[in-house]
């Protein structure tokens, strides 16, 4: 069952990811791009349990221990760059 | 099982953070709170993971993480706006090979077949979007040449490693133990990254940055089910999804499929018997000032060109010039102009244009009849007129920003040396069309110089 269950979850996110995504307008899809990417970094999440999980560190750990590192290359530069990105983007001139 | 459930609530409430973030970015004003949101999530869920009573030991963890955050903050810090198609592209190389790395640790654990094969497949998605973004990385950045590489039986040695891809998946499944096959899953699928994006051509890479951007979600995803892990499942499908959205639209913006731009340069199309007749006019940029200074509205059709000349503050400039005359100025953008998708908003956003004078193509379009000057910058095939006109060109089909509409057609350019897609360009022979040759930066230039 829990096959299924994860299956679930897996339809009914990407449908959500359909929609959401869908609204977004053109002028925002490099700052969308790079914080999706930045979502993307997720793994870094299973990345920190499989990096920890010794004290006796063998390949399997060192392995997560790269993980983590791109991990959270991927999400601090993501959300770093998706920021600054869409702090430049002002309305006309007025509100600044 | 206290500490499980907790964390398990901890990514529901990291997931609602996502799900809120992307809706946030529906709209430009409430964007950057749709990242902090967004950011939120992250950080909710990096904290609780750490809470996992599975952890012991936290050195290699924060030697990890402290790593990763310096290289992330320094890059996002110090990245030029222009360089961003690459930026991205090497982000999702980077998780890509993290969650291949993850796969592939989690096989030290006690595997079912089923999570055997979540693992194959997010080594296999991993790896390929690892060396696939790293060679978009490399023909972005022009490190290696943009053109598309492609050679005899292609296609033959492609079937070749799908096969073995198959073969060594079910292989690697059945018979759990034996590493030679790990080994080879992991080479084959760095090799099939490298193939899938050579025979691509540089303007086509908005499509492949949004494909790769989706694969780095689904191989999270993948990730997700080898670890049984809900929250890398949502986040990874969500930007899947997104991925795969943004990949539909710049398919339909160059009126090809998708398998057309993956597994087919431009070229073979057949030749047009339609000969293109008229005189190219040069103009200078002194002369164009006078126009321009005549001129109630005038739109700017920015193309990768702008990019290459660094041209957006320039454009600015001559914006606001042009508005202190008291002329309309708005802005043309193709979906597909630049690198990436939304390449040229995000150039454009930062020389401080405002975002409601930027139109999509079909806002602007009905609007061109009444445009006096159209300033095309750096911009060849979405402004080529062949697209409607001349039937057996590679790009006919193609929606395109209808510049020839316009009254007069300026064409800032380097050379006539044609576009990405190889074809003549009729917009260039066209009876209201003035080129200025030269640097877009340079030529732009004199013209503000003359407002002065």
């Amino acid at each position: 069952m829990e096959i299924i269950f994860l299956l679930f979850i897996l339809m009914l996110s990407i449908f959500l990811g359909f929609e959401l995504i869908n609204k977004v307008p053109a002028t925002l899809h490099t700052p969308l791009m790079s914080g999706s990417n930045a979502i993307s970094g997720i793994t870094l999440v299973g990345a920190l349990a499989l990096a920890g999980n010794t004290t006796d560190p063998q390949l399997a750990s060192w392995l997560a221990t790269g993980a983590v590192a791109l991990a959270t290359i991927n999400v601090v530069g993501g959300y770093m760059v998706t920021d600054r990105m869409l702090a430049m983007f002002k309305k006309k001139k007025g509100d600044k | 099982m206290d500490n499980h459930l907790m964390i398990n609530f901890a990514y529901v409430v990291s997931a609602t953070l996502f799900i809120f973030g992307l809706k946030l970015l529906g709209s430009p004003a409430t964007a950057r709170r749709g990242n902090m949101l967004s950011s939120s999530g992250m950080l909710i869920a990096v904290v609780f993971a750490l809470l996992d009573q599975g952890i012991v030991s936290y050195t290699n963890i924060v030697i990890g993480m402290a790593i990763g955050a310096v290289i992330g903050a320094l890059a996002a810090r110090l990245v030029e706006m222009t360089s961003m198609p690459e930026m991205v592209a090497l982000f999702n190389g980077f998780g890509g090979m993290a969650s291949l790395l993850v796969g592939w640790s989690a096989m030290s654990g006690e595997t079912t077949t089923f999570t055997m094969i979540t693992i194959f497949l997010s080594i296999l998605i991993g790896g390929m979007t690892f060396t696939g973004s790293l060679l978009a990385y490399g023909k972005l950045s022009e490190r290696i040449p943009g053109k598309p590489l492609v050679f005899v039986g292609q296609n033959i040695v492609n079937s070749i490693i799908v096969l073995a891809i198959i073969g060594c998946g079910v292989l690697f499944v059945v018979e759990p133990t034996n590493v030679n096959y790990l080994y080879a899953a992991v080479a084959l699928a760095l090799i099939f990254g490298v193939m899938a994006v050579i025979p691509i051509g540089g303007a086509d890479m908005p499509v492949v940055i949004s494909l790769l951007n989706s694969y780095s979600g689904l191989a999270a995803c993948a990730a997700g089910f080898a670890i049984e892990n809900n929250l890398l499942i949502v986040a990874g499908s969500l930007v899947g999804a997104s991925g795969i959205v943004l990949t539909q639209i710049m398919c339909k913006a160059m009126n090809r499929s998708l398998s057309n731009v993956l597994f087919s340069g431009f070229g073979s199309v057949s030749t047009s018997t339609q000969v293109i007749e008229g005189e190219v006019t040069p103009m200078t940029a002194e002369d164009a000032y006078y126009v321009l200074e005549a001129a109630s509205t005038v739109a700017i059709i920015p193309g990768y060109g702008m990019a290459v000349a660094q041209a957006q503050h320039v454009v600015k400039e001559l914006q606001e010039l042009l508005e202190e005359n008291g002329c309309e100025v708005i802005y043309g953008i193709h979906p597909v102009a630049g690198r990436m998708p939304g390449h040229m908003n995000v150039l454009l956003a930062e020389a401080d244009v405002p975002y409601d004078l930027l139109l999509e193509m079909d806002d602007i379009n009905p609007r061109m009849d009444n445009v006096d000057v159209a300033i095309v910058i750096g911009a060849n095939d979405v402004v080529n007129p062949a697209a409607r006109e001349m039937e057996g060109s590679p790009i006919y089909g193609m929606p395109i920003i209808n510049v020839d509409h316009a009254k007069t057609v300026f064409v800032l350019k380097r050379s006539m040396a044609s576009g990405f897609a190889g074809v003549d360009n009729p917009l260039f022979f066209k009876d209201n069309t003035r080129m200025i040759f030269g640097d877009a930066k340079e030529s732009i230039g004199l013209m503000i110089r003359e407002f002065e």
